[in-house]
């Protein structure tokens, strides 16, 4: 049985530890609201502007965006959100999985794959294994901006539109509720066409300067802020996938402190036993 | 009663301001627009500058946005700002950063993705969290 000093050391440095991962829990439980806010925030923009593409889409019928028309394809393009820091559970395996699941079903249709990491564990992943990162946006921190994002879905579009790549799809987490998380893949180019939805009267815009270039820009900011939603989504999921890991953590610490408490306890008394009886058998001696 | 128009001013990041107004200035790309209620639909970038909104009161207020688009309906009007200053060659100049940090990180990259490899790295990293699991329950 190992001594009750060397025990009492290792319930000192698990109380320590499990002191961090309180104060871990605590601030991430305050971070994920902020986090939960944010991604409130960002939903009337992405929401109006849907909107005003279906009427754009809608009202000129003639006149099509590169990025609303379907062609084949042969190469396709991948936005992974990540976190930038790990101890958040399977967060980001599970995420890594859903990715590498769809990126083999289509590597056997012989379609190749274009990546954009967006956050440290993913360019870290990609790393490792392999694959064809074209751009990366890491460090974003707990309140990113579109500006940091700029960049790296920029790549994506310019292939989008010069024909390098057929089809552009985001993964990243959904946030379901502050205890689960799912990560979803979804489409963002070609942009699915809404002009079959049917407006009771013909109505349109006065364009200033013209309509496709107005479109142009409009789908641009369309797909950033929906790039943009992922991430915020993602930083909720992160901080909500931390809080629980880190409460599960400090739970498992204090059965560790339980059981290593007892243990001491057991040495202790054996050690007080072993010495009664020793001065018992002592004085029986003389 | 003075007619009003309803005013949406949001952003990716954040819903800066909504409620009616009597009229809304815009400082549009083509040239400086004033938008009274009932205004027909128009569509407009704007350049960087002052978006002033009046209300019932007579009462302005006006905020700064870098640039954004827009939307002009008889009862609605929405100005979709941009957080981030805009433009052509600066746009260029962010994606060449995020090219080059990926060029950075991925030095002595293979370009074929491993898929043996990351599938093994993702096994292992689910029976870790498995273990935890089980660890768990057995109390």
């Amino acid at each position: 049985m190992a001594g009750a000093k060397e025990i009492r050391t290792q319930i000192k440095s698990i109380k320590n530890t499990q002191k961090i991962t309180k104060a871990m829990e605590m601030v991430a439980a305050a971070k994920m609201r902020k986090a939960q806010d944010r991604m409130e925030a960002s939903r009337p923009y992405a929401e109006k502007m849907r909107n005003v593409i279906s009427h754009v889409a809608h009202a000129h019928a003639e006149i099509k965006h590169p990025f609303m028309i379907e062609r084949e394809v042969k190469r396709i393009g991948y936005i992974v959100i990540t976190s930038d820091r790990g101890l958040c559970g399977g967060l980001n395996s599970n995420l890594f999985r859903a990715v590498v699941n769809d990126m083999m079903s289509f590597d056997e249709k012989g379609i190749e794959i274009d990546v954009v990491a967006v956050g440290r564990k993913a360019a870290d992943f990609f790393k490792r294994s392999g694959g064809n990162v074209v751009a990366s946006a890491t460090q974003l921190g707990d309140s990113p901006e579109i500006g940091d994002l700029i960049g790296a879905v920029k790549v994506m579009l310019d292939a989008f539109e010069e024909g390098r790549i057929d089809a552009l799809y985001i993964i990243s987490n959904e946030f379901v509720n502050s205890m689960t998380q799912k990560p979803t893949i979804s489409k963002l180019l070609p942009i699915a066409d809404h002009s079959e939805s049917e407006f009771s009267y013909h109505w349109d815009y006065i364009y200033e300067p013209d309509s496709r270039d107005i479109l142009g820009s409009l789908l641009m900011r369309f797909i950033e802020s929906q790039v943009y939603q992922g991430v915020v989504e993602n930083i909720a999921c992160e901080m909500s996938a931390r809080m629980v890991a880190m409460k599960s953590a400090t739970d498992n610490a204090g059965d560790m402190i339980d059981g290593l408490e007892l243990v001491y306890n057991k040495a202790r008394q054996a050690a007080i036993t072993q010495e009664i009886s020793e001065i018992v058998s002592g004085a029986a001696a003389v | 009663m003075a007619m009003t128009t309803h005013v949406d001013i949001v952003s990716a990041e954040k819903a800066i301001w909504s409620g009616p107004a009597t009229m809304v200035f815009a400082p549009g790309e083509m040239g400086e627009l004033g938008i009274a209620p009932r205004h027909t639909a128009l569509l407009t970038r704007l350049k960087a500058g002052e978006v002033r909104v009046q209300d019932e009161q007579g009462n302005e207020e006006s905020f700064f946005i870098s640039g954004g688009i827009l939307e002009v309906q008889p009862s609605v009007v929405t100005v979709l700002s941009d957080t981030a200053v805009r433009a052509d060659d600066l746009d260029e100049a962010q994606a060449i950063a995020a090219k080059e940090r990926a060029e950075a990180d991925m030095e002595n990259r293979k370009t074929d993705m491993d898929y043996a490899r990351a599938k093994a790295e993702l096994a292992e990293a689910v029976a870790m969290m498995e273990t935890i699991k089980k660890v768990r329950n057995r109390k």
